[in-house]
């Protein structure tokens, strides 16, 4: 087992210097780089002052050096706990994304509670009761979750929420706590704020659970196991939840560490831009636009590190659910 | 609770000294599917008595597991009971209650919620069940251990004291057992059906376990809560010979000392002359011919069944003759055949008879029932 471990971790390692290698020079690709689009904002307004500043720039950040020669002292600063200036925003990178990491890191644990508490009762229900009124209801409902876009929810949610309720939902905080400390009125301010993305995003991502739920059970409820668990005369509860639930979500774990732990670093961010929302998800997906490279190559790492981890973890939990695949 | 009582019930003495168990009469189940409905068991009436092994045999889908499954009230959907009865002489241990071991209460099965208390006290607990795939009857992650707790810790009643003699009858006491001695008759019944070292085994997943093994513990399983019939559902169809030899030993042994009667479900001739006391013929929902086990293989009425014995290989030396087998197929069980449903394939087929008259139940020798114009008058 410690053997296994070893083993992950030294592949999970290759893994993020590979990913952070490739993604750099994708980034890399277009051709220009972040000075030149701003040079090119500045010509737009006329203004040729900067120009000159441009030169002193490029050096500063070293864009006038080879390729290889940035990613590797960029890499080398990486593990020494410095991830590089944000162009963009002129201050370092880990300055900008450890100020939204907490926001970030409860709204994804606020959202993946919310989805798998609804999502697993409402798969198995509709699975139990194949057919019925309910499971058409569930039905429809995920099919619409699973194809309409989070940021069109979210721009419908706000809409109705101004038109009618007269209410600001973007933000997690309103503008009379947004730089008040911290208190027990500004954290309900939070949850009064919070549960808005949270719920977008789990309309969204319940539907495809339910259906993967739905359909596991649907399978293990024809297992012989089932039949005979009810022949020894075990309540319907029991049979389902102990020995059919029991094996119709191991897929699920899978998913659970695939997802839920990337979603830490890039959670629907397209929701977050739309509701304006604190996170690094905007700022990742910004900084892809304007090429800001050591901000998004540091999410890029990040984001590989959780989904190694994610799955690193859903491994051992599977492994610990189900003995058949425990490593003797 | 239901107590009808059965029209035979009061009145009728057991001929051979044993008293009656269960009592189906005029069983239908029908499965409404989108193309019509299917009588997966039409007008079955049999009865089993107490420690007897009643064997049932067909072919496949001629209803056999259907009647199992109506008897636990498991049918699974869309099937139904749309009539008949099946009459359970039961006689309940209670926790903390007094009983007399003799006392018999009888209910109709079919009357029963399917999901209700009364139905899974009498499911696992006083007719238990084993199945036909012990590589999947097995939930895989939970030892073998935990299955048998599952059941004994539902039913399995200890006697605490014995009241007094009354009427030459024992009034016992009982009461549940602890999650120790659950384990304890776990390790117990493992070693009785002949599992090696049961102290370690008890601890087995399923997939640690041979094909044999399983279908040993869910025996061990079933017999664990000592219930009064067993249902076995072609328990040894996905095990090789030697091993169906071991299981089968087991059974006999288990039922002799327990007097447990056992419903044995098979389209095996060879296994079922050696398990059953008597035989229910099925083909496609309908009894065909029921008898005591040596006159039906000595002396079969129904064609059927006379065709069903001629079509088992025989071991000895070569005669060059191709093994029988029954003429036409299997009707399409949405359009049976008008009359007798097995004309089509009867070598005895009376035209302008069979194909037109349904025939009747007749005892066409005694003791021996056959449906089969051949023996109405």
């Amino acid at each position: 087992m410690v053997n296994y471990l070893i083993r992950r971790v030294g592949y999970a390692l290759i893994m993020v210097v590979l990913v952070s290698f490739v993604s750099f020079a994708i980034i890399e690709l277009p051709p220009g780089d972040f000075l030149t689009q701003k040079i090119e904002q500045l010509r737009a307004r006329g203004d040729r002052s900067a120009e000159q500043q441009v030169e002193t720039l490029r050096v500063r950040y070293g864009l006038d050096k080879p390729f290889l020669e940035r990613y590797f002292n960029w890499a080398i600063n990486f593990l020494r706990g410095d991830f590089g200036e944000s162009f963009e925003f002129e201050r370092p990178v880990s300055e900008i994304l450890g100020a939204r990491l907490g926001y970030t890191v409860v709204l994804a644990i606020a959202t993946t509670v919310l989805t798998w508490a609804l999502a697993i009762p409402l798969g198995v229900y509709a699975a139990v009761k194949q057919y019925s009124l309910g499971d058409q209801i569930i039905s429809v409902i995920s099919f619409i979750g699973l194809g309409m876009p989070g940021f069109l929810l979210a721009l419908i949610i706000m809409y109705f929420a101004i038109i009618i309720f007269n209410l600001e939902v973007t933000g997690l905080f309103s503008p009379e706590f947004q730089d008040a400390p911290w208190s027990f009125a500004k954290f309900m301010d939070l949850l009064g704020h919070l549960w808005i993305p949270a719920l977008i995003s789990a309309v969204t991502g319940i539907g495809g659970l339910v259906r993967i739920m739905r359909g596991n059970l649907l399978d293990t409820l024809g297992q012989p196991f089932v039949e005979a668990a009810r022949a020894r005369g075990l309540k319907n509860r029991t049979v389902t939840w102990k020995h059919a639930v029991r094996i119709a979500i191991n897929p699920l774990i899978t998913i659970l560490g695939s997802d839920v732990f990337p979603s830490i670093i890039v959670g629907s961010s397209l929701v977050a831009i739309v509701l304006n929302l604190p996170t690094i998800g905007p700022v990742f997906v910004d900084s892809l636009r304007k090429l800001d490279m050591y901000l998004a190559g540091t999410c890029i790492v990040f984001l590989t590190i959780m989904l190694l981890i994610g799955n690193l973890v859903a491994d051992l939990l599977l492994a610990w659910v189900d003995p058949r695949i425990r490593l003797e | 609770m239901q107590t009808n009582l059965s029209p035979t019930a009061v009145a009728q003495a057991p001929a051979d000294g044993r008293e009656t168990l269960i009592e189906v009469r005029d069983l239908k189940v029908e499965f409404n599917i989108r193309g019509g409905v299917v009588k997966a068991v039409d007008g079955l009436t049999f009865d089993i008595k107490r420690g007897q092994t009643m064997g049932i045999i067909g072919e496949s889908g001629c209803g056999k597991s259907v009647t199992a499954r109506a008897i636990l009230r498991m049918i699974p959907k869309p099937g139904k009971i749309t009539a008949g009865n099946i009459y359970y002489h039961r006689r309940r241990r209670l926790a903390g209650q007094q009983t007399a071991p003799t006392e018999t209460n009888v209910i109709d099965l079919t009357t029963l919620d399917p999901d209700g208390e009364t139905i899974r006290q009498i499911r696992g607990g006083e007719i238990a069940m084993i199945f036909q795939e012990p590589m999947s009857s097995l939930t895989p992650v939970y030892t073998a251990g935990t299955h048998i707790n599952e059941a004994v810790t539902l039913h399995r009643l200890l006697p605490i004291k014995t009241l007094g003699d009354q009427m030459a009858e024992k009034i016992m006491q009982y009461r549940h057992v602890t999650r120790e001695e659950a384990r304890d008759i776990a390790v117990q019944m493992l070693r009785r059906v002949g599992i090696p070292k049961p102290e370690q085994r008890v601890d087995s997943y399923p997939h640690q376990l041979s094909g044999g093994q399983r279908q040993r513990v869910m025996i061990a399983i079933a017999l664990s809560t000592e219930p009064t019939m067993l249902i076995a559902d072609e328990p040894t169809t996905a095990l090789d010979v030697s091993i169906e030899a071991q299981i089968l030993d087991i059974m006999r042994e288990l039922q002799e000392t327990a007097n447990m009667a056992i419903m044995f479900i098979t389209h095996n001739l060879g296994v079922i002359a050696n398990m059953a006391d008597e035989i229910v013929v099925m083909y496609m929902g309908k009894q065909v011919e029921r008898a005591k086990v040596v006159d039906l293989f000595y002396d079969p009425k129904h064609p059927y069944t006379k065709a069903l014995l001629q079509s088992v290989p025989k071991l000895g030396p070569k005669t060059g003759q191709r093994l029988a087998s029954i003429e036409g197929m299997v009707p399409d069980p949405l359009h049976l055949p008008t009359g007798c449903v097995f004309h089509p394939r009867c070598p005895a087929f009376m035209p302008g008879k069979c194909d037109q008259i349904v025939p009747r139940w007749v005892e066409a020798a005694p003791n021996h029932w056959a449906r089969c114009l051949l023996y109405e008058e």
